[in-house]
């Protein structure tokens, strides 16, 4: 990779990362990446008390890693959104600049926020409920926690090319959102729901990142847990390999049928 | 045309126009339509997991009226916030009608967009996992209902009048779902939460509502619950008008109310 292709992908995520004003204001920042997350936990907590169902663990896992898709989803799919938005799509898309370095260098910025929101999630959800994990374990747990916010990413960067040809992203964003909250076993274990939603999860992020984590914090061993990681990582590159050759192919649609600048 | 009959045309053209303008909105249809389908099957596949199946149709009755807040709170937080970014905050301040009773139909019509949410959840559940849907006092059922979502329009009131001087305001609604599900126990009865929330539950008008929707389901005193909602709205509704007058004056002098 060239120099010019290393900045593009350092300097230019960062600099796509920090556009993002909407979001790195406190007012924002706060509530959606420090307090909601506590409550979506609880919430599930709860729920899973009234229902007899799962321990505090299983909904404090599950919750804090599946909280990373809003940043992995909408951030990502907004440093593409908020181009067209902002009318600086035609003027990034008609640089010389390689693509790959161009889309993928903006996921680095997004991975590590999904990252920290789900590490500080998982912490303040363990420390408010209690929940004892091994401390043997909490390297694993972070490498496992790294590894689902770049495959959720991975989808993020799918929803980002579908931005080029949608305009209500934010509604696309929360469908993600939602559908990720339901099919992953997040809250109701995959055994628990009917094969047509366990088995897409197979192929989605956050699937087999929540059971290695889940996992991990009954104090398994990282060697007992390296398939779902794998298996995790290439459910996340093969959502980012497709959302990239998505944007490929919009990118070259939305040239032929102007459709660039439709805000 | 008296003053009477001014407001109530106001209320009513603000109510037309905010319900018209709601159903035009992709994120809004989906917190009024897909959110509440989410909710539900997840409450479903929650509790008919759990070992006390005979929960499941309390649990989709709650998920319904989960989805009445969402919109609600979705929409009173958007009522400030959407006018500021199309630029007409500041006309509708400097108009000649007071800010609140302009906000009041824009957060009732939000409420009232909100009970397709329920009829959505119910009709899922029925015809999804085949619940059942059969209310002990339909009467009162149909009593309770518009009672809960003036209760819910008081609430969206006072939050969206309090949000007048926050640039981000949507936020800050946005925020409030989940704890207020929780305080609710729309979802979760309260004698499994901390002893401390149920002094928050009792100052919510939903909480009244939706146990007065409950029991009108299920069986139960429903009356108590309807009057504390009702009275509950017009606590919130002296309230906003309190913000509206403060905030509104502040945001006047700190030249916020055009800051996107």
């Amino acid at each position: 990779m060239s120099l010019t292709s290393l900045r593009v992908f350092f300097i230019g995520g960062l600099l796509s990362y920090r556009a993002l004003f909407g979001w790195l204001s406190p007012w924002v920042m706060i509530p959606t990446f420090v307090i909601a997350p506590i409550f979506q936990i609880l919430l599930f907590t709860y729920i899973g008390r009234a229902a007899h169902l799962r321990s505090d663990e299983f909904y404090v896992v599950g919750n804090a890693l599946q909280y990373a898709s809003i940043p992995c989803v909408f951030a990502m799919t907004n440093t593409v959104a908020g181009e067209r938005y902002q009318s600086t799509l035609g003027a990034v898309l008609v640089t010389p600049a390689k693509r790959i370095p161009l889309f993928v260098g903006r996921s680095l910025p997004v991975i590590l926020n999904g990252f920290l929101v789900a590490a500080f999630a998982f912490a303040a959800g363990g420390a408010i409920l209690r929940i004892h994990v091994p401390a043997s374990s909490i390297p694993a747990l972070a490498l496992v926690l790294f590894v689902t916010a770049t495959a959720t990413t991975g989808l993020g960067l799918s929803t980002a090319a579908i931005a080029l040809l949608a305009r209500d992203t934010a509604t696309l964003s929360n469908i993600v959102f939602g559908t990720l909250l339901v099919v992953t076993g997040a809250n109701v274990a995959l055994e628990d729901l009917p094969g047509w939603m366990s088995t897409p999860a197979q192929g989605l992020p956050l699937t087999h990142g929540i059971e290695a984590a889940r996992r991990l914090a009954d104090g398994a061993s990282f060697g007992r847990v390296g398939g779902l990681v794998a298996a995790e990582a290439l459910v996340g590159l093969l959502w980012a390999v497709l959302g990239y050759a998505t944007i490929r192919l919009l990118e070259w649609q939305s040239r032929i049928h102007a459709t660039l600048e439709r805000a | 045309m008296t003053a009477g009959t001014r407001l109530l045309r106001m209320i009513w053209v603000g109510w037309v126009f905010r319900v018209k303008e709601m159903t035009r909105s992709g994120l809004f249809v989906f917190t009024a339509v897909i959110e509440p389908l989410i909710f539900a099957t997840l409450t479903y596949y929650l509790f008919s997991a759990g070992s006390k199946p005979e929960t499941v149709f309390y649990s989709a009755l709650g998920a319904g009226m989960m989805g009445i807040w969402s919109t609600t709170l979705f929409a009173s937080g958007g009522a400030v916030q959407w006018q500021r970014w199309q630029g007409t905050l500041e006309l509708l301040v400097a108009a000649p009608s007071r800010f609140l009773l302009v906000i009041f139909p824009l957060t009732l019509g939000s409420a009232t967009i909100g009970l397709y949410s329920l009829v959505a959840t119910l009709a899922w559940e029925r015809l999804l996992f085949g619940l059942p849907f059969d209310p002990v006092h339909p009467l009162l059922f149909a009593l309770s209902v518009p009672t809960m979502i003036l209760g819910l329009g008081a609430l969206g009131l006072l939050i969206a009048t309090s949000f007048v001087l926050y640039r981000n305001a949507n936020a800050l609604s946005n925020m409030l779902e989940f704890p207020v599900w929780l305080a609710t126990g729309v979802i979760v009865p309260l004698s499994l939460l901390p002893g401390w929330t149920e002094g928050i539950g009792w100052t919510l008008a939903p909480t009244w509502g939706f146990r007065a929707v409950r029991r009108s389901v299920f069986g139960g005193e429903v009356w108590p619950g309807i009057g504390m909602s009702l009275g509950l709205a017009v606590v919130y509704i002296v309230l906003a008008a309190v913000c509206s007058t403060v905030f509104e004056r502040r945001a006047r002098e700190r030249a916020t109310l055009s800051l996107t």
